[in-house]
């Protein structure tokens, strides 16, 4: 089956400074060549540290941010070449719900104006149509349809997500891009939204780019996972693979650094130097040798390339090509 | 120390739903309003009228004072009050038409400006540049020297000179209100650039429009009696506020009340205005309402 999404070597570039008497112009690597496809149907998951390019990475995908390079192929079609009254039309097919429930919700209008305004945009159904609709989506994420006639204010963080996701599905998209759904949530209100989105994926046979930083919360959620660090995927493959006997250092502190709910349980924690590099200062070579625990010579001169370990799953890692010496640490 | 931080009175707000700060202020706005609409008919005399023999009286309620002229008559034996009515049909209606279209340009470039940005922007925000590089009054002089003093050339002048004001605030707010969230949601369902702008952008940045409407029309009122004053303004004698306040400066000293109500007008209404201003501003939030 072809994938519904498809991303092939996507970058972002912002420039920063360079502005009449603002110092020396310089460019910000938010996004530096990342590639990924999403099978129709399934859930992937993209982890990593804050700044690392995750959330733009989603939202180049809907082109709500302009690529500097890269194609981007939805359901058939090249994003990149389609005109603007086609991306329009294309944008009903792919949704996005935000990290930040208090800033997703415009504060002016009612949530049911805010659910059925997509229908109205794309002239989906009348007004009295729209009211059912509106009411009908409610109920879908849990809410009583009386819910229309408040304020975003009124509600609580996790209605509100619940809104942000009844609004996305809307138009009954076929991708929803979640940019880190449940990181502004309290713990017990993030598993009824992840469950929510689980259901919601079979009722409607959804497919998922789901971008958190929250490892475990990523591995709940995803049949692939993909870990970015500074703007590039570092290691992509199957859930239980990755996590199992993950192939890049940085995949490994991470999973290292997530705490396991065993206290009997004694693991080494891998703890990486230093701090994040700064996405102004890319570091040459392997944009993670200053803070690799396994760092040695080569990673400091040569930039490594994503291959292939194992069924699907590929990492960026020169050890690699030695695997005894990454795995038998 | 935290215990205080929750007791901040960020709900102390008045549970009615029209507080007594806006009943006084729209109270006041009909009155200063009816009284200028029904000026004819509520005048004891003709605002034009000399009565060279009554110069300079007082009001009723003092020595020399006179009961047919309850705030007394100028140098030129003229009826204050009566003048004060008419004036406020001259005063109130070139402040209205001149803020509305001050607003009406500014608002639309500084959302032009703020929401496109790149060379929107910059050309927009050198013009604003350029007009509050030069002095509003000498370019408003400049313009009604060459039209010509009318009415409507005084409205147009004030509502072009002063726009920048609109342009500017609207422009900061809209360079903010655009990152937000909700605006790259609403884009990805759908909303095409002219109704995100207005569905979205616009009701989010009315606060500080509504602010500044109402601190310019208490400044329009000042700015029609500056130009009155130069005489580029409204032509005597029609009376307005601005003019009798200009005038009556020279009496000041041995006249008070020829400046005192006049100004007492355009306080009050100045006040009435802001009052309002602020209700509007709460009750067209729905986060505040209760």
């Amino acid at each position: 089956m072809a994938p519904l999404v498809e991303v092939q070597g996507l970058e972002k570039r912002f420039s920063v400074g360079g502005a009449w008497l603002r110092g020396r112009r310089r460019v910000i690597h938010a996004v530096d060549g990342v590639s990924f496809a999403i099978e129709p149907g399934e859930v992937l998951g993209l982890v990593g540290e804050s700044g690392c390019g995750k959330t733009t990475t989603g939202r180049l995908i809907l082109r709500l941010i302009e690529p500097s390079a890269g194609r981007i192929r939805f359901e058939g079609h090249d994003l990149m070449a389609l005109s603007p009254p086609r991306l329009w039309a294309t944008r009903q097919r792919m949704q996005i719900v935000f990290q930040d429930p208090f800033a997703s919700l415009n504060p002016r209008m009612r949530v049911g104006s805010i659910i059925a305004e997509p229908l109205a945009i794309y002239e989906r159904a009348g007004a009295t149509e729209r009211r059912r609709q509106v009411s009908e989506l409610l109920d879908v994420v849990g809410l009583d349809p009386a819910f229309a006639e408040r304020y975003p204010h009124e509600l609580s963080g996790g209605q509100r997500q619940r809104i942000g996701i009844a609004a996305a599905l809307a138009l009954r998209p076929s991708l929803i891009v979640a940019d880190e759904p449940v990181s502004a949530l309290d713990v017990s209100v993030q598993a009824q939204v992840l469950n929510l989105l689980m259901d919601l994926r079979r009722r409607f046979g959804l497919t998922y780019l789901f971008i958190s930083h929250d490892l475990h919360v990523v591995l709940h959620m995803s049949d692939r996972v993909a870990v970015m660090y500074l703007g590039e995927i570092v290691e992509i493959g199957p859930r239980d693979a990755l996590y199992r006997a993950p192939r890049h250092p940085y995949t490994q502190v991470l999973l290292s650094a997530a705490p396991v709910a065993d206290p009997k349980l004694r693991r080494e924690r891998i703890v990486p130097k230093g701090e994040v590099a700064s996405p102004l200062a890319v570091p040459s070579g392997c944009r993670f040798h200053p803070r690799c625990p396994l760092v040695f010579d080569r990673c400091r001169v040569e930039r490594p390339l994503l291959r292939t370990v194992g069924a699907g799953h590929e990492a960026a890692c020169h050890l690699n090509e030695a695997p005894a010496l990454l795995t038998g640490a | 120390m935290s215990v205080t931080a929750t007791m901040l009175p960020v709900v102390a707000r008045p549970r009615r739903r029209v507080s007594f700060r806006a009943a006084f202020g729209l109270g006041a706005l009909l009155l200063i309003g009816g009284s200028a609409v029904f000026a004819p008919q509520l005048a004891p005399w003709d605002p034009a009228r000399q009565m060279l023999t009554k110069r300079l009286r007082p009001p009723m309620w003092q020595a020399r004072g006179l009961r047919e002229h309850p705030l007394g008559t100028d140098h030129l034996g003229r009826d204050i009050l009566s003048r004060i009515l008419h004036g406020g049909r001259i005063s109130l209606g070139v402040g209205l038409t001149a803020v509305t279209l001050s607003a009406l340009i500014g608002v639309t470039l500084g959302l032009l400006a703020g929401f496109f940005g790149g060379r929107a922007d910059a050309l927009i925000m050198r013009i604003v540049d350029v007009f509050l590089a030069i002095p509003y009054i000498l370019l408003a002089m400049g313009v009604v020297f060459a039209l010509g003093p009318s009415l409507l050339n005084v409205i147009l002048v004030m509502g072009a000179t002063r726009w920048v004001q609109f342009a500017r605030i609207v422009r900061a707010d809209v360079l903010s209100i655009r990152e937000r969230e909700f605006v790259a949601g609403a884009r990805a369902r759908g909303n095409r650039p002219l109704r995100l702008l207005l569905r979205h952008v616009l009701p989010n940045a009315l606060t500080p429009i509504i602010v500044v409407a109402t601190l310019e029309l208490a400044f329009m009122i000042i700015y029609e009696s500056a130009l009155s004053f130069l005489g580029l303004g409204v032509q005597p004698p029609t009376p307005t506020w601005g003019w009798m306040l200009a005038d009556g400066r020279n009496y000041v000293a041995t006249a008070w009340w020829l400046a005192t109500f006049p100004g007492l007008a355009i306080m009050l209404t100045v006040l009435a205005v802001n009052l309002l201003g602020d209700w509007l501003r709460d009750t067209l939030d729905p986060r505040l309402k209760v």
